[in-house]
């Protein structure tokens, strides 16, 4: 239930498309070194990195907090493999906005993964607005997560998947 | 009467299994006091001042004989034996155990109910006129279109974390009996000038704190895009509305602070990109329709002699047939209220024998539905002329006759400090007392419409700030204190009243309103209401009487 904090991991499994796999992602502080392999920064900073991150050898992935703009990355989209929605409360609402223009809107075909303070009960919502990756807080909660991703067979509205 | 289809069921009955699994999770401790409340809250479930408190949903405030049996069941089993009726025409139980909340929930699932949504900050339950369908002064029934918006809001899964709670009322009638204009979005039915009927909206309306009318967003809109426009105020809304200070956090500021004509600038640019292919068909448009078919009409029903002689012979009965019953557009049939504002129970409240026995008479008089008001009463909407009188013998012994249905004493109020955690002041008792000072009902009669609203804290459950009368309950150094407010209303002329001087304290209420009342009944013209006479003559000579000897 508890977010990871902004580190490096190690190894870390994460759910993506309803499948338990590695997580080949290092999470970029803004001061810190690009690293090899597959990297996830800040919007600020792949604002003002732009060029440098576009020619990182790995897969390049954005931060998105709930008060950033999805429309400032929307030119970029098709260059980002990861969009993460990082949680910093459950309670903020504007994530779920943030996925569906994403996906509805902007029609981004990478991987978008919840991140953070997110509550499980929240993951079948997260998943019908588009979400198909969530970084679990604690290792033994992956099967709780592929649960969770069923914890309604009905629904009154569309979804993006 | 919307029934459940097996899609419907399925959903009320995993949302109670989710629920009692998020229980047990917050009871092993595996979910924060945080977590669990925003789950509860979801599904209706408060932490009071001695117990939890349990918010069941009425959509548009339509119930059937057996979900009133089963209400009744409930008050026994899991409650002190009664219930009460909310002015979003809602049920609460005050007193539930938490362990025992999601058998209640189970409960409620086999006859088609639910708590989801009926708290936190969400999409809650919509309201509408208890009197559609058999409303004269309607345009077309709201029903169908609440049914819509019903299913179209619950577990939506972009908007269940929204900024603040978010209430949508429908209203199809000339007279708003919906309070419309007072919620984050009404919808009016209205007919365009080539004749088509759709939907006029309204958005930024709300009580509480910073009581704000509503404002038309869009004059006319074609039926088949109400939820892509619906949507297209959410969206806007769960974006940009605050979200760093919780008063300030409903659609009302954000339409304030935006400006009425940016904000719709906002709504329209993103209707624009996602109302094609969210058409509503005219196919399902009827298939909901049909759950809402009139019933089965005696068409003999006007020819009956028996009320006007039971009128002319009982002017009891006859009091009550003027005051508790409405016009209904089938020649025949009435609409009849049942008071829950006794002057000896609380505003809104029932028992389980009440409930029971109201049950019964809904089946023998009234094919087995009824409704809930937003003035917390209930109404028998098809009543056969012939039975009016057996009806009111039958609920003049449940106590539930009382002649007062839009009057003075007829008070909206909510439960105040005696039950309510967030409150300052009591409620209950001001209404008892106000209601046992009002004991003459001729005099009652005489004043006519006045509608008191009584809310025990800011939060303005009770829609104080409209109430032709407002009362709320502050809180001055630790005892209970009340400022009044004279001139608001709720109706299509809404209005917030109008601060009537500081605050009195507890034992000098009901002299102030007593005090009030007199003034109007010395200085009115003829047939001039209360709220006619405080528009013309504004608030000082009932002031000036109020705190004459201060």
């Amino acid at each position: 239930m508890l977010a990871l904090p902004l580190s490096k991991n190690e190894s870390m499994q994460i759910i993506k498309d309803k499948a338990i796999i590695e997580d080949t992602f290092t999470t970029l502080a803004d001061d810190a070194e690009p690293t090899r392999g597959d990297i996830s920064v800040s919007l600020s900073r792949w604002k003002r990195d732009r060029e440098l991150l576009l020619a990182h050898p790995g897969k390049v992935g954005v931060r998105l907090q709930a008060s950033d703009a999805t429309a400032d990355l929307a030119d970029d989209l098709k260059r980002i493999d990861l969009i993460e929605l990082d949680f910093a409360d459950f309670a903020d609402g504007r994530l779920f906005s943030h996925a569906w223009l994403l996906r509805g809107r902007y029609h981004y075909q990478g991987e978008i993964r919840a991140t953070g303070h997110y509550l499980l009960d929240q993951i079948f919502y997260l998943s019908r607005v588009g979400v198909n990756a969530f970084k679990p807080a604690k290792a033994e909660q992956l099967a709780s997560i592929l649960a969770n991703l069923h914890d309604f067979s009905v629904k009154y509205q569309p979804s993006i998947v | 009467m919307y029934q459940y289809n097996e899609q419907d069921q399925t959903l009320v009955e995993e949302r109670a299994a989710q629920y009692r699994r998020q229980t047990e999770d917050f009871l092993k401790g595996e979910l924060t006091e945080d977590q669990f409340r925003a789950l509860r809250l979801r599904n209706g479930l408060y932490i009071q001042t001695h117990a939890p408190m349990l918010r069941i949903a009425v959509p548009y405030g339509l119930l059937n004989s057996k979900q009133l049996r089963k209400l009744a069941h409930i008050a026994r089993e899991f409650d002190k034996g009664y219930c009460h009726f909310t002015t979003r025409q809602n049920v609460q139980f005050n007193w539930p155990e938490l362990e025992r909340v999601p058998d209640i929930l189970d409960e409620l699932a086999s006859v088609q109910m639910h708590s989801i949504q009926t708290s936190g900050n969400c999409m809650r339950n919509t309201t509408s006129d208890p009197l559609a369908g058999v409303a004269i002064d309607e345009l077309e029934d709201p029903r169908p279109y609440c049914e819509i918006i019903r299913q179209w809001t619950t577990l939506h899964p972009e908007f269940d974390y929204l900024p603040r709670k978010f209430k949508i009322a429908v209203s199809g009638a000339q007279l708003d009996r919906a309070a419309t204009q007072l919620h984050d979005i009404g919808v009016h039915l209205v007919k365009n000038d080539q004749g088509e009927t759709g939907f006029r909206i309204l958005v930024g309306g709300g009580l509480g704190r910073t009581p704000v009318i509503g404002q038309v967003i869009r004059p006319f809109l074609d039926k088949q895009h109400l939820l892509s426009y619906l949507e297209a105020i959410l969206r806007i809304y769960n974006l940009f509305g605050r979200r760093d200070n919780k008063y300030k956090a409903r659609i009302k500021i954000l339409v304030k602070e935006t400006g009425l004509d940016k904000f719709s600038e906002l709504v329209e640019a993103e209707w624009q990109q996602i109302k094609d292919g969210m058409e509503l068909s005219d196919a399902r448009i009827a298939a909901i329709k049909a759950h809402f078919t009139p019933p089965a009409y005696d068409t003999d029903a006007a020819q009956d002699q028996s009320l006007a002689t039971q009128l002319s012979a009982n002017p009891a009965f006859a009091t009550w047939y003027k005051y508790n019953t409405a016009a209904h557009r089938v020649p025949g049939y009435r609409a009849a209220f049942i008071s829950l504002k006794a002057p000896d129970s609380p505003p809104g409240d029932m028992t389980d024998t009440q409930l029971d026995a109201v049950a019964d008479l809904a089946d023998r008089y009234s094919f087995g539905q009824l409704r809930s008001t937003h003035r917390q009463n209930l109404i028998l909407a098809d009543i056969k002329q012939a039975d009016l009188f057996s009806l009111w013998q039958a609920l003049t012994n449940l106590k539930l006759a009382t002649p007062n249905i839009g009057t003075v004493t007829d008070i909206i109020c909510c439960p105040g400090l005696d039950f309510c955690s967030l409150a300052n002041a009591g409620s209950i008792g001001v209404a008892k007392e106000i209601n046992e000072a009002l004991d003459d009902l001729d005099y009652v009669h005489d004043i006519g419409d006045v509608k008191i609203n009584m809310s025990g804290c800011m939060n303005g459950c009770a829609h104080q700030s409209v109430g032709h009368i407002g009362i709320l309950g502050v809180d001055k150094k630790g005892s209970e204190w009340y400022q009044i407010t004279l001139g608001g209303s709720s109706e299509n002329e809404a209005a917030i009243g109008e601060r009537l001087g500081p605050a009195v304290a507890r034992d000098e209420v009901t002299q102030a309103i007593t005090t009030i009342l007199d003034v109007y009944v010395k200085q009115r013209q003829e047939e001039e209401s209360f709220l006619d006479m405080v528009k013309r003559v504004g608030i000082t000579p009932f002031k000036e009487r109020v705190y004459a000897d201060h």
